[in-house]
């Protein structure tokens, strides 16, 4: 009974979706009519074969209320309703529509009866019904719970679906809820053994739980049989899982990529130690959260809008804030850098402190955009959208930077003075400007930072805080003063990170990397992509 | 000539009067805690005894941090590990001493391994019944961790902000460590509800004063072996590691291991610190190792004068009175306070407190001896502006490049 | 080549720096006692082949012999400097926060171990030694004074100074005389021809009149080799050191 009702509930579910009943209604409602005169249970049957013969959808719910002993005839007037318990009596629905039609005391209504042989009648017509719909999703749906809850009487619709099918994707589908039936029905071994290799050969967790329960059930060659085909969905199962972990690899690369790309260029280009990067990204995620509260006051419409308006206005705010750092504090103290640490730590705590006491301690909510939300499969690897957009976002902001500072005069004057000050100085490059420009970027680059990642995590003032020290992990161990190499750092340890997850747990898998930097910056002080020579030693 | 050893003799005096201002400490606030009516005017009451002993303590961390920070040149920002493994060892040692007086009554197991439901003590924790073995441990466990952490940064030179920043990511590593319940301290609520330290009733007003005079008294041996270190031939060459290391290396000094001792002896001062922290405080927990308060100590020695003996020492009562004050009076602004002091300290105090009287001193020295020799008609044997920068003379001038940005090695 | 009697023996060593052959396939011999003086353009290897003979970098390729027999290629800074190779900067590096005294006690032989350092206690002989070397290069009026204080000159001095107390078999003096005065480079050329008497030399510089001064055997490095080597008079007369580096 569970079965046809977590069919009926399926199929009930995907009324909702479908389109209108057909037209023929007025005729269903002349054959439901009928079982309000039906006396017998062969004459039940026969209004039962009827509806199902339509092919209508719309039948599902009277058949499926039959089977149930839900479906009611009005005494007074012999109407046909489908009852379900309320208050005092019965609700009685329309059988067609679902919709309240009043209630009736039990008195006052008869109830359809039904016997074993009019339920399996019902579960087949229901069966042949939905597989038959016209919808292939609709028949993607009932092969798939079909699949789940095998049932031997499953197989000949089954066997008639597949006949019929024409889409070879639900065909696929068809096959292999008819095999999980087999297995469960009292064919011949060479027909479950067939059946095993079917389901076998689909290789998701539902096969693989299916399997379980038939390795358990049955012995000889049929359990061997389960049981080889259980190893190999396993290993196929865990290579997807290294494709999850991969992926999820990528996405936090992808966070860290977009923490620490404005830190490459003001410590790596500039070699100046900005402590106070992480507040950079949180006053991006702060500009985030005031453009979506003013368009959420007054323009809602342009909500799918809002992180597309807040990117410049974040690099604005992060970039104009790093330029007052560097003008105010940092440039006093140039080849100084234990100091610029300190100064910047300082600079850190007001920021906080600041956006502390302007928008409280607490978190702040930062909605995603439709764009942003939800999640697609791919095999058996989910991906969300905002990991998705954030890892496009990433790699467009290092392609962007990457052109800046190569193909741009800017770019070049930037390397000019890293370079040889001195001589830039006196080829008039104004290096003062050129110090604070850079600066400003790589904290506006950290700004625009702040809006991906107020996708991502909690907006509250300790935002910053939580990236500070793996950026400079990912700089560091990339290879200060090159941008590839902190592309490589912020993927190679996003992915190293996620694959001692499973094993090592969240936390000591964290710690086991920095464990690990800290041992490979002592290998190679200078990062995976150091540049060597003389000049650099000095 | 005569000027110069001046100095020498004013520095050491300052040590001098600093030892004995500690002793006398030592001796008298006990004496005016316990021995003083509380109506008296003389009476120090018992929280301001507890809230000096900590400072005292925040005072021994500075000053080793001062030691690798002023004296090598090595900004550690993860000195607040060493305090807190040294607390953590003394913490151990007084849940052993809670014995079945815990919520549980477990006479084997301290509370939190009961609720965690711990079967048998972790191996780790065996001898911490014994003070002697936790007092070896205050020393060995931060010793050795810097030692082994030392060994490994100093021999592959890494150097400057990388070594800062390793530092830093290894107090993180244990702070997210010891946030773990697995780890056996006591996870996020670490070790607490102490009883007795060496028998003795660690609430008790006489406890805290026994527990101050031995802050005190240790603090004043931090600073004598601190001075003896700097005044050695040792210390020469710590400092020179600091203004010129490739210098020493071509002289035959092996700079990674002049290094590795200041940075070990450091470590096992800042464990001695943390370990007489927490019977005064009465909790020790992971928050110890927050990144952010390794970098607090800094700004205490910065504060103070980094590279002299007692900056450091005033430096971290000062801020720590300050952020008392502040914490009582305008908690929101402390962190606003903090922040601009650091920025205010690098800016326009390089030297510190105890640096800027140096200068101000030998300037004013220099005046007067200037003057004196103009009356008398004779020059002064050293040009005054010399001295002036001698005196001056601190580890935040040592670059030789003006104040340009150089990128990162 | 027969490396014994040789005090420094480097024979076709390369290195490069990303593609940057800096010394390249560079052979040079130093007999015991020798005096050289070595020249080039800049960028022809002369400060890296100081710094593979110093331990500070290591030879892609190429045998470096120290003494004729110890490898220094297998050896650090620290090492090679306690086997007896001293080494002076191009750019003059003291300890600027120390006295001149103190900077040549850290500079004088002895044990080099953190523990004696911690205990020491100046004996007599080290502080005659101190008062020898502080003659020698005429920071005698000086000693308590700091090094930061000392003019350029000095600086290079005070550095030759603590070479000295070093007590090494070997200096590599890299450009002494940048910045002196006329008086002082004549100076120094009669202090470093006093030095060499009972030790070997290698000065690196690029003061001709300096060179003459010296008046010994010189070796012209160009793009990380040996361009040519001889009297400076021979090498005067070569087209090809003269194209590079002295100029028509």
């Amino acid at each position: 009974m569970i079965f046809i009702r977590a069919i009926g509930l399926t199929l009930l579910l995907l009324l909702g979706m479908l389109l209108p009943s057909n037209a023929a209604e007025a005729d269903l409602r002349a054959i439901i009519a009928k079982f309000a005169t039906a006396s017998n249970f062969s004459a039940i049957e026969a209004v039962v074969h009827e509806l199902a013969a339509t092919g209508d959808r719309a039948v599902e719910r009277p058949l499926a209320a039959l089977a149930e002993g839900r479906l009611y005839v009005r005494k007074t007037d012999s109407l046909v309703f489908v009852g379900q318990d309320g208050g005092g009596g019965i609700e009685l629905l329309d059988p067609l529509s679902g919709e309240k039609s009043g209630a009736a005391a039990k008195g006052d209504i008869a109830k359809v009866k039904v016997n074993n042989t009019l339920r399996r009648a019902i579960r087949d017509a229901l069966g042949t019904l939905t597989l038959g719909a016209k919808d292939p999703a609709a028949r993607i749906a009932a092969a798939a719970t079909m699949f789940k809850t095998p049932d031997a009487t499953n197989i000949e619709p089954l066997d008639a679906a597949i006949a019929n099918e024409t889409v070879a994707s639900v065909k696929a589908l068809l096959e292999q809820a008819r095999a999980a039936s087999v297995l469960v029905s009292d064919r011949p071994e060479a027909d479950k053994l067939a059946a095993i290799a079917l389901i076998g050969a689909r290789g998701d967790r539902d096969a693989l739980s299916l399997l379980t329960s038939v390795e358990a059930n049955s012995e000889g060659t049929v359990k061997d049989g389960a049981t080889a085909a259980m190893a190999k969905i396993n290993s196929t199962l865990a290579l997807w899982d290294a494709g999850q972990n991969i992926w999820y690899g990528i996405s936090l690369g992808s966070v860290l990529l977009l923490a620490a790309i404005g830190l490459a260029i003001t410590f790596g280009v500039m070699g100046v130690i900005n402590m106070a990067h992480g507040e950079m990204v949180m006053l991006g995620a702060y500009t985030t959260f005031v453009v979506q509260e003013v368009i959420r006051s007054s323009f809602p419409g342009l909500f799918d809008w809002s992180l597309v308006i807040a990117l410049p206005l974040a690099f604005l705010v992060a970039a104009f804030v790093g330029l007052v750092i560097e003008r105010g504090v940092i440039r006093f103290l140039y080849g100084r850098p234990l100091e610029t640490l300190l100064a910047t730590w300082g600079v850190s705590l007001i920021l906080q402190q600041a956006v502390r006491t302007i928008f409280g301690p607490t978190n702040q909510e930062v909605g995603n955009p439709s764009w942003m939300s939800g999640s697609f499969d791919i095999g058996q690897l989910a991906v969300t959208w905002n990991r998705l957009w954030i890892l496009v976002f990433s790699l467009c902001v290092f392609a962007v930077l990457l052109y800046v500072m190569k193909r741009t005069p800017w770019g070049l004057q930037m390397r000019a003075v890293t370079a040889n000050r001195r001589m830039a100085a006196s080829m008039g490059i104004r290096t003062p400007w050129v110090d604070a420009l850079t600066f400003a970027l790589g904290s506006g680059i950290a700004g625009i930072a702040g809006v991906a990642l107020s996708q991502v995590d909690n907006v509250s003032p300790n935002l910053g805080r939580g990236y500070i020290i793996d950026s400079f992990m990912v700089v560091v161990f990339g290879g200060v003063g090159n941008l590839w190499g902190t592309l490589v750092g912020a993927f190679s340890l996003g992915i190293v990170n996620k694959f001692l997850e499973p094993y090592a747990g969240a936390v000591l898998g964290k710690i086991v990397v920095l464990v690990l930097i800290i041992l490979f910056i002592q290998k190679r002080p200078r990062g995976l992509f150091a540049l060597k020579g003389r000049a650099v030693e000095a | 000539m005569i000027t110069g050893r001046f100095f020498a003799a004013g520095a050491d005096r300052r040590v001098a009067i600093t030892i004995f201002i500690l002793l006398a400490v030592a001796i008298i606030v006990p004496l005016l805690n316990l021995a003083v009516s509380s109506t008296s005017a003389f009476y120090v009451p018992s929280y301001v005894v507890a809230l000096t002993g900590k400072y005292l303590c925040y005072a021994l961390l500075a000053l080793a941090l001062d030691l690798v920070w002023g004296y090598c040149g090595i900004l550690s920002l993860g000195h607040g590990a060493f305090f807190a493994l040294g607390g953590y060892a003394m913490g151990m040692y007084l849940m052993r001493q809670i014995g079945s007086r815990g919520v549980y009554g477990n006479p084997l197991l301290p509370d939190f391994m009961v609720f965690l439901n711990y079967r048998e003590l972790p191996w780790f924790w065996y001898g911490f019944d014994h003070f002697w073995f936790a007092a070896i441990m205050v020393l060995a466990v931060p010793g050795l961790l810097a030692f082994v952490f030392g060994w490994f940064a100093f021999r592959s030179r890494v150097t400057g902000v990388y070594l800062s920043i390793i530092t830093q990511a290894m107090t993180y590593a244990l702070l997210l460590a010891f946030f773990r319940n697995d780890m056996g301290f006591g996870g996020n609520n670490g070790l607490t509800d102490f009883k007795d330290i060496l028998g003795f009733n660690v609430q008790a007003d006489a406890t805290r004063s026994a527990l101050f005079a031995a802050s005190a008294v240790t603090l004043a041996l931090a600073v004598f072996v601190t001075w003896a270190i700097v005044g050695s031939k040792y210390g020469k060459l710590l400092m020179a590691v600091r203004d010129a290391e490739s210098r020493t290396r071509f002289l035959g000094w092996r700079a990674e291991n002049v290094k590795l001792f200041a940075f070990t002896v450091s470590a096992v001062m800042a464990g001695i610190a943390g370990a007489l922290y927490v019977p005064q405080v009465g909790i020790i927990n992971p928050g110890e190792f927050e990144p952010s308060n390794s970098i607090e100590v800094v700004v205490w020695a910065a504060v103070g004068g980094r590279g002299t003996i007692v900056g450091p020492i005033i430096g971290a009562l000062l801020v720590n009175a300050g952020k008392s004050w502040f914490t009582g009076v305008l908690p929101a602004f402390w962190l606003f306070a903090l922040g601009g002091l650091f920025v205010a300290v690098t800016l326009f105090l390089p030297k510190g407190i105890v640096g800027m009287w140096d200068s101000w001193r030998g300037n004013a020295r220099a005046l007067r001896a200037a003057s004196i020799a103009e009356e008398a008609g004779t020059d002064p044997d050293v040009p005054p502006a010399k001295i002036v920068r001698s005196a001056a003379r601190t580890p935040g001038d040592w670059s030789a490049s003006g104040p340009e940005p150089q990128p990162a090695e | 080549m027969s490396k014994s009697n040789t005090i420094l023996y480097l024979d076709g060593v390369s290195v490069s720096f990303d593609g940057f052959r800096a010394i390249n396939n560079l052979s040079l011999v130093l007999d015991k006692g020798e005096m050289r003086a070595i020249i080039g353009p800049n960028g022809a290897g002369k400060t890296t082949m100081m710094d593979i003979v110093t331990g500070k970098t290591r030879p892609d390729e190429g045998e470096v012999f120290f003494d004729g027999q110890v490898d220094l290629t297998k050896h650090d800074e620290a090492d090679i400097a306690m086997m007896g190779i001293g080494r002076k900067f191009q750019k003059p590096t003291v300890f600027e926060s120390h006295t001149i005294e103190e900077n040549l006690m850290l500079a004088l032989k002895g044990p080099r171990s953190i523990f004696p350092a911690l205990f020491h206690r100046r004996s007599a002989t080290e502080a005659r030694q101190i008062d020898h070397i502080l003659g020698i290069i005429r920071l005698g009026d000086k000693r308590d004074e700091l090094a930061a204080n000392l003019s350029h000159g000095q600086k290079q001095w005070l550095e030759i100074g603590m070479l000295l107390a070093q007590d090494p078999k070997l200096l590599l003096v890299d450009e002494p005389v940048a910045g002196m005065t006329d008086a002082e480079t004549e100076e120094t050329a009669r202090l470093l021809k006093d030095i060499a008497r009972d030790h070997s030399v290698i000065v690196v510089e690029h003061d001709m009149h300096f060179v003459r001064e010296l008046g010994v055997k010189v070796t012209c490095l160009h793009e990380g080799s040996v361009l040519s080597e001889g009297s400076l008079d021979f090498l005067s007369a070569d087209e090809r050191v003269v194209e590079v580096y002295l100029g028509r």
